[in-house]
């Protein structure tokens, strides 16, 4: 590499970080004011956050380009959907029950997606997003896309144990495809923990099974996750197959907020994964001299300012109107006026 | 010169993947191998980017389908027998079955069932799954009876922006022939009227529409009475009108399914035409479906367990003696 390239990657690499930390901020900040709002029964339904999972969603939602990518975001992916561009109003919008939101109140909180974008709509059924990206990067390759765009997905350590998540990953292996799924391992899947939802040492291990590229990291290292997702979308894009990045991290709220997250023990609480993403990543910004103190303060600034703004607003607007609702499930006109 | 069934589905296919560069297959030993069946036989040679085998993950196939539809192609997904389909029963009522409606976004993937039953195939190779896909709204099933609605309705599936379940019956796809696949064009949402008679209607669908035709020509033989056949070809959307219309000029109602009978096709017909046209009804309407119990293996409990010309000679005896 010659030095003139060479700093080209440290800045390319700088801006990846600071478009990470960004929104890791702003996904947290958002879901600080969701939880406000749901304990002061604003909220229609749940609500269910990623904190303390921020650095692994950002790290894969930067390291994604919109309008080329596919990204099927699951339930702890706000700070990875605002790095694919997603803005806050569809977040406010769905969780408040706007008519204006993306999913126009027939769906809401988490399952939103603009798939017209490339950001899927996910369904509650642990896994089955993979088999789906796999077909949009099927549909690439026939379309003469491939190589150069890649999809992702994330999943956490219980959807590992599913049909979909094996039969997907596997498809996606067979056909070769750019497909990118991080495990996020929060150690529990609910109350669930880990030791009730897989025997095997290290779910990474499964990668060879596979036939596909694991990959390991601490994912409340907010630089590793950097180098490691951010290298293995690397890979995938570049033609090297589908990529399994297994994040060890803890989830630092409970499955939603209506859950307190009792059964996690103090001492994981304590212990290595229970250190909060954003601690780490503001400490090694400025140790490396990524980003100073002002420039943090004021993206902290910015995003309480737009998360009021974008709060207010859905707060504003009208919600559904069932006099108003088409009640049609078929884009197709039939002839028959009822199914 | 003449086609079967089975050659009007590879037809269909053929024309699909020949007119629309955004059609291809995906299934289990559907390309080299031409399938199962041999719906897809030399398909493959001719595009092989776009006929591709699939390993055994129907879920994985279906959500294959859905991601391809939304990045704009228009998959069809072979499942080698229907019943296999209820591994991705999940995929297809609430993933392509909710988009539209969740999201704006229609979901075009065509899901070939081959369904229904024959001797020998017991169990697990022989059920009918229309009714549970139908259950979930933003889902059109359909169910062809002729060789040119095989070949129409495939075609007009996959034109389709909703998820379509096409339940081919494997009973008619070597049995049934016809001079050629040219048929009377009506479209996806409307029954025909198979056989015109004035003393009973017989609503069914699929391979049931052949069985309800020879027990119609037996009692008119036997007895002089005119049956009329209502061949519903899509059960979602289901052409109530037609069935109504019919009902109107009859006056009774018999409703045959090869499908088990709890709830189903014919409850639903029967429940429309009860609660829409009860004035029209002269008897109680009637239902004629399998037994309660799985497909079994033997030919001779097979032929006792889904109606026969023979039962619904039966039922419409009962039915014209009320």
């Amino acid at each position: 590499m010659t030095e003139n390239q060479n700093l080209q990657s440290q800045r390319e690499g700088a801006d990846y970080v600071r478009a990470m930390y960004r929104a890791m901020v702003q996904a947290r900040v958002l879901e600080n004011k969701l939880s406000s709002l749901y304990k002061a029964g604003k909220i229609v339904g749940g609500v269910y956050l990623g904190k303390g999972q921020e650095a692994v969603s950002a790290a894969l939602g930067a390291a994604l380009i919109p309008g080329r990518d596919i990204f099927a975001p699951l339930i702890r992916d706000q700070a990875g959907r605002r790095a694919f561009g997603e803005p806050f109003i569809d977040c406010a919008r769905a969780y408040l029950g706007s008519a204006l939101g993306p999913m126009k109140g027939r769906d809401g909180n988490i399952h939103r997606g603009r798939p017209q974008q490339g950001m899927l709509a996910m369904i509650s059924h642990l896994g089955s997003a993979l088999a789906v990206v796999t077909g949009a990067l099927l549909a690439k390759r026939l379309q003469g896309q491939l190589p150069g765009a890649v999809g992702a997905t994330c999943v956490g350590d219980g959807a590992t144990s599913t049909g979909a998540f094996h039969e997907g990953l596997n498809m996606a292996a067979v056909e070769k495809l750019p497909l990118v799924v991080i495990v996020a391992n929060n150690q529990f899947a609910y109350s669930t923990p880990n030791n009730r939802q897989f025997a095997c040492e290290d779910l990474v291990d499964r990668a060879k099974g596979y036939g596909v590229t694991g990959h390991s990291v601490d994912g409340t290292d907010f630089l590793a996750c950097a180098g490691v997702i951010g290298n293995a979308v690397s890979l995938a894009r570049a033609g090297g197959g589908p990529q399994l990045v297994v994040a060890q991290l803890l989830r630092l709220t409970g499955h939603g907020e209506h859950d307190d997250g009792s059964y996690v023990p103090d001492a994981v609480k304590a212990g290595a994964y229970g250190r909060d993403c954003i601690d780490v990543a503001e400490r090694q910004m400025l140790e490396f001299q990524i980003m100073s103190a002002e420039e943090i303060a004021a993206i902290r600034e910015t995003a309480a300012i737009e998360v009021q703004a974008a709060v207010a607003q859905a707060q504003q607007e009208p919600t559904p109107d069932p006099y108003q609702e088409d009640w049609r499930a078929f884009s197709t006109e039939f002839s028959q006026p009822y199914h | 010169m003449s086609v079967t069934y089975i050659d009007a589905i590879r037809e269909a296919q053929e024309t699909l993947l020949r007119d629309d560069p955004r059609v291809f297959l995906y299934g289990q030993d559907i390309a080299a191998f031409g399938g199962a069946f041999k719906a897809t036989k030399g398909l493959a040679e001719q595009f092989p980017e776009r006929v591709l085998d699939a390993p055994i993950s129907e879920d994985a196939m279906a959500g294959l389908a859905i991601g391809a539809a939304l990045q704009g192609m228009r998959p069809i997904i072979e499942m080698q027998f229907a019943d296999f389909s209820s591994i991705a029963f999940n995929q297809i009522v609430n993933h392509a079955a909710t988009h539209f409606y969740r999201t704006g976004m229609p979901v075009p993937i065509t899901v070939r069932l081959p369904s229904g039953g024959t001797a020998g195939s017991g169990p697990f190779h022989s059920q009918s799954m229309e009714a549970l896909y139908a259950h979930y709204p933003g889902v059109v099933v359909v169910t062809p009876a002729t060789v040119a609605d095989a070949y129409s309705m495939l075609i007009e599936s996959v034109k389709l922006d909703d998820p379509v379940m096409y339940c081919e019956h494997k009973f008619l796809y070597r049995w049934l022939k016809a001079k050629s696949l040219q048929g009377d064009g009506l479209p996806i949402g409307r029954a025909r009227i198979t056989r015109m008679g004035r003393h009973a209607t017989v609503v069914t669908y699929s391979a049931m529409v052949h069985e309800a035709v020879r027990a119609a020509e037996r009692l008119q033989q036997e007895s002089g009475w005119e049956i009329e056949v209502v061949d519903l070809r899509s059960v979602k959307p289901l052409d109530i009108d037609t069935v109504l219309a019919s009902v109107a000029r009859t006056g009774r109602l018999l409703a045959v399914g090869e499908a088990f009978p709890w709830g189903g096709v014919t409850a639903e017909v029967v429940s429309r035409v009860v609660a829409d046209g009860f004035h029209l009804l002269e008897a109680p309407p009637m239902r004629l479906n399998s037994r309660d119990t799985p497909v079994p293996y033997h030919p001779k409990l097979w032929a006792a367990h889904r109606p026969t010309p023979e039962s619904i000679c039966d039922s419409l005896r009962k039915l014209l003696s009320y």
